[in-house]
C-alpha cells in the first residue's frame, strides 16, 4: 500500500547533495520489507513463536512499549532530504498520532503504529529511500555522525560518505547480525566532537597522518547505561583502505568473546573493561593480520563512488557579510536573538547552519507533529537546497542557509512554534521516553525536562546563562545520555517513589567525561528548584565566558556540593 | 532432529554417537570433541569421522585435525547466540573444505547467514522442523538476494554486481 502523494515527488532543481540509492540499494530495502512482511504473517500463523521473532522485529525497528508498539526509523548520518521529511509526516498522520520523537542517536520514532501496518509503514519508507532496518536489536546500529558534517568549518573531511560506507558493510550482515548486545558507531572529522564518539561501542576520528593522507583513529569500548565507560583508544591511525577489514577483526572479537551470560554485561566496553584495552588491542591486531585481505580490495573505488554523491550544493558566491542581516537583528530583537544562539558557522562565505529547536519551553523533548516537519520540508526546499539534519541533540538542523535568507526563514519558523532561540541553552534539554512511554523506565524524564524548561522560560536569563547541556534519562539504560550531560539527571524509583539523581561534568567531546554524583537523590518537583541552585552558583562563580563544565572543573565537584549541603540546612528538603 | 541441505529436509547419513556409547567398527560418525583423537586412531583418516564442538572452542585446538575430518558440527545454543558464525569462518579460512554443519535451535530466518558464514547444511529439533517445514527453509534461501558483505558467500554481492554493471 503506498502513499503517492504529488507534493512527495522531489522538487525537480533540488540539488542532490547525500548518498543516491542505486537499484541495488532499493532492492535490498524492498527484499528486507518483503522479508520482514513474511515474518509478521508467520508469527500470526505460529511458525515463529514471540521469542524467534522478537530478534527480527528488532532489527527492523519495532519495539513493544508500554502502551503499543513503536517502530524506530533510521536516518543514517542524520540527513534527510525534504522529500523524505515529507513521507515521515504523512506516515505521522497515516498510521500514527500524527507526529514523531527525533532520538538521540538519529532516528525517528513512531510511539503507535500496529503490528499489522508496520510492512506497510516500512514499503511507504523504502519508496523515499529509507528504513528501519538495524535501529534496534543485537546488531550493528544505525552509523551516527556529525550533524554538521559537510558544512562545518572545523572539518577534516566529511564523515558522512564513510558513514554511508559503514552503514552498507553492517546491513543484514551474515556474521555479525546476533551479537552479544547492540553496536553503535559514531563518526566525525571535525576538530570538535560533535558525534560524541566516545560514547560508542566504536567511535572513528578522520584524522591526517603525516604525509597527509586521511585516515580514521579508531576508539572502542565508549558507552553509557548503567556502567558508562569512556572509549579508549585501540589504534591511532587505520588507513581508509583497511578501515572495514579492521573493523571486521574488531567485531570478530567481540562476537566471539563479549559476555553472553549476562545482557548488562554484554556490550563491549565491559569486554574491555575485563581484559583490558591491551589484550583486546593484541586480538584485534591478530584477527587483522590473519584475516584475508583481498576481499577488501575493492574498498576504495567503492568508498569514492559513495563519496562522489555527497557533493556540494551550488552555492553563490556571496560576500561574508549581509547587510540584510545586519539590518533585520538591528530592527528585531527576537530574531536577533534567534541569530545569536541558533546560527553556527558555515564553511561557505555568505551561508550559516541553521539549528532548529525542537524544545519549545514546556515542549516534549525531539517531538514534532506532521505539520512542522512539513514546514521545515518547505524550508529546506526554498532557503536550504532540499536538505535537512537532525542532530544527537534531537534538534533540526538546515545546514545551508544564505545569510541574506535567514530573516524570512524565522518568520516561517516563527509562525510554526519552531523558531525556539534555545540551541546549547539550559533549556535544550535532551530527555529519553522515559515513564510516559518506556517499559523500562523507573521514572518519568519529560515532564522533569518540561518543568526545568518552564523554570528557565526568562529568555535573556537563558542567554546570560549560556552553553549548558541538561541530559534526562528515566532509568539506569542511560538513553538520554545524562552521564555526558553537563549537568545529568537520572530518575531512579526509591520505596515506590520517584527519586532523581543529578550529576554533574559529564562532557560529550573530545575532552569526554562522566558526570560525578552530587548527593542523594531528590524529588520529581525539586530537580529543577535544585538546578537552578547549581546554575546561580556557577553565574556568581564564573570566570567572564567561562562554561558550566570549566566552571565546575576549575572549582572542584566539592564546592558544588556545597551548594546543595547550605541549602540543607536552609530546611529544603535535599 | 531434522536435517536441511539445499532448502530441502535430507536423511542423515552421519550419526552423532554419544560419550558413554561403545565405538562402531563403521559407518559416519559424530563424535564429541574430546573423543576425537581417539576416535581418528581408531578409524584413520578416511572421512568418516566427524566432531561435534562448542561455539566457544579455540580455532587452533582444531586446526590439526581439519584434513581427516568429514564433518564439523558447531553447536547453537539459542539462536540469538551468534558465536557459531564467526566460528564457521574461522574453521573456514583454515582450509577445511569437509561438510559443516551449524546444529541447533536455528530458524529458517537465520538461513542466510549460516550459509554466508560457510555452512552446508543445518540440523534442527523436530518441533522447530514442525513449526518451520520445508518449504519456509526454501524459500529462506531466496530472501538473502543480494548482501553488501564482500568474503562471504552468497548469490549476489551487491558490491560485485555493481562493479558489473559499471565497467
Ligand atoms: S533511559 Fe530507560 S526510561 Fe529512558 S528510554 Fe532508555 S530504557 Fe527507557
Amino acid at each position: 500500500m503506498s502513499i503517492n502523494h504529488s507534493n512527495t515527488v522531489s522538487r525537480i532543481n533540488s540539488p542532490k547533495t547525500t548518498y543516491q540509492y542505486d537499484e541495488f540499494d532499493k532492492d535490498f530495502i524492498r527484499e528486507r520489507v518483503a522479508e520482514f512482511r513474511e515474518q509478521v504473517r508467520r508469527r500470526l500463523e505460529g511458525s515463529l513463536t514471540e521469542e524467534e521473532f522478537r530478534p527480527f522485529r528488532l532489527m527492523n525497528g519495532l519495539y513493544l512499549q508500554l502502551h503499543a508498539y513503536m517502530l524506530r526509523v533510521a536516518i543514517p548520518y542524520g540527513t534527510l532530504t525534504s522529500q523524505q521529511m515529507r513521507r515521515l509526516a504523512e506516515i505521522a498522520d497515516r498510521w500514527d498520532k500524527g507526529y514523531g520523537h527525533f532520538t538521540t542517536r538519529q532516528n525517528l520514532q513512531y510511539n503507535w503504529p500496529k503490528l499489522i501496518d508496520t510492512p506497510d509503514i516500512l514499503e511507504a519508507l523504502a519508496e523515499v529511500d529509507m528504513h528501519a532496518i538495524q535501529t534496534s536489536g543485537n546488531c550493528i546500529r544505525n552509523v551516527t555522525a556529525d550533524h554538521f558534517a559537510g558544512v562545518a568549518a572545523d572539518e577534516i573531511e566529511d564523515p558522512r560518505p564513510t558513514a554511508e560506507f559503514l552503514r552498507q558493510w553492517a546491513s543484514a550482515h551474515p556474521e555479525f547480525s546476533f551479537l552479544p548486545r547492540k553496536f553503535k558507531i559514531a563518526i566525525t572529522g571535525a576538530t570538535h566532537d560533535r558525534a560524541a564518539t566516545l560514547a560508542h561501542d566504536i567511535g572513528l576520528r578522520l584524522v591526517k597522518n603525516t604525509s597527509g593522507d586521511v585516515g580514521y583513529c579508531v576508539i572502542i569500548g565508549g558507552g553509557l547505561g548503567r556502567s558508562p565507560f569512556i572509549g579508549k583508544i585501540i589504534r591511532e591511525y587505520v588507513p581508509r583502505t583497511e578501515l572495514l577489514a579492521y573493523l571486521e577483526a574488531i567485531m570478530r572479537v567481540y562476537n566471539r568473546y563479549g559476555r553472553r551470560d549476562n545482557k548488562y554485561k554484554a556490550r563491549i566496553k565491559i569486554l574491555v573493561h575485563e581484559k583490558g584495552i591491551e589484550t583486546i588491542r593484541a586480538a584485534v591486531e591478530k584477527e587483522f593480520a590473519t584475516m584475508d585481505h583481498t576481499a577488501f580490495q575493492q574498498d576504495p573505488q567503492e568508498f569514492e563512488r559513495v563519496a562522489a554523491s555527497f557533493v556540494s550544493p551550488p552555492y553563490e558566491a556571496l560576500p561574508s557579510e549581509s547587510s540584510k542581516l545586519t539590518k533585520a537583528r538591528l530592527e528585531t530583537p527576537a530574531f536577533d536573538h534567534f541569530v545569536s544562539v541558533n546560527v553556527s558557522e558555515h564553511k561557505i562565505a555568505g551561508y550559516a547552519i541553521v539549528t532548529v529547536s525542537l524544545k519549545p519551553i514546556n515542549g516534549i523533548p525531539g517531538d514534532a507533529t506532521s505539520h512542522q516537519m512539513r514546514i521545515l520540508a518547505d524550508a529546506c526546499d526554498r532557503f536550504g537546497f532540499g536538505e535537512l539534519r537532525v542532530s544527537h541533540e534531537q534538534n533540526i538542523i538546515l545546514p545551508h542557509v544564505k545569510k541574506d535568507d535567514l530573516f524570512a526563514l524565522w518568520q516561517t519558523l516563527t509562525a510554526a512554534d519552531l523558531a525556539t532561540a534555545n540551541a546549547g541553552l539550559v533549556s535544550d534539554i535532551i530527555s529519553c521516553p522515559g515513564l510516559d512511554y518506556c517499559s523500562l523506565a523507573t521514572a518519568r524524564s519529560i515532564p522533569i525536562a518540561q518543568a526545568i524548561s518552564q523554570r528557565f522560560s526568562d529568555m535573556a536569563r537563558q542567554r546570560r546563562i549560556g552553553k549548558l547541556g541538561i541530559k534526562i534519562s528515566g532509568c539506569i539504560n542511560a538513553c538520554g545520555h545524562h552521564h555526558i550531560g553537563a549537568i545529568g539527571v537520572l530518575g531512579l524509583e526509591k520505596k515506590g517513589q520517584e527519586s532523581y539523581q543529578i550529576t554533574l561534568g559529564g562532557d560529550p567531546g573530545f575532552s569526554a567525561s562522566i558526570g560525578e554524583i552530587l548527593g542523594p537523590g531528590v524529588s520529581a518537583d525539586q530537580v529543577p528548584e535544585v538546578i537552578e541552585h547549581l546554575v546561580d552558583f556557577y553565574l556568581a562563580e564564573r570566570h567572564e565566558t567561562e562554561a558550566f563544565i570549566d566552571t565546575w572543573r576549575r572549582l572542584g565537584h566539592a564546592r558544588f556540593k556545597d551548594v546543595l549541603r547550605r541549602e540543607g540546612e536552609d530546611g529544603a528538603d535535599i | 532432529m531434522a536435517l536441511i541441505s539445499k532448502g530441502d529436509f535430507v536423511r542423515d547419513p552421519w550419526r552423532r554417537l554419544a560419550d558413554e556409547e561403545a565405538f562402531p567398527e563403521n559407518g559416519k560418525l559424530i563424535v564429541s570433541y574430546e573423543r576425537l583423537d581417539n576416535a581418528l586412531k581408531a578409524r584413520g583418516a578416511n572421512g568418516d569421522i566427524g566432531v561435534f564442538i562448542d561455539n566457544t572452542l579455540e580455532i587452533d585446538k582444531l586446526t590439526p585435525a581439519l584434513p581427516k575430518l568429514g564433518l564439523i558440527a558447531i553447536a547453537f545454543p539459542s539462536f540469538a547466540d551468534g558465536r557459531g558464525f564467526s566460528l564457521a569462518r574461522l574453521v573456514r579460512r583454515e582450509g577445511y573444505r569437509g561438510e559443516l554443519r551449524a546444529s541447533g535451535r536455528l530458524l529458517a530466518d537465520q538461513y542466510a547467514h549460516a550459509l554466508g558464514c560457510g555452512f552446508d547444511t543445518i540440523e534442527i529439533p523436530d518441533d522447530l522442523a514442525q513449526r518451520q517445514d520445508e518449504t519456509q527453509w526454501r524459500a529462506a534461501i531466496r530472501v538473502h538476494q543480494r548482501t553488501y558483505q564482500r568474503g562471504y558467500i552468497s548469490s549476489g554481492s551487491i558490491l560485485d554486481a555493481r562493479r558489473k554493471a559499471t565497467q
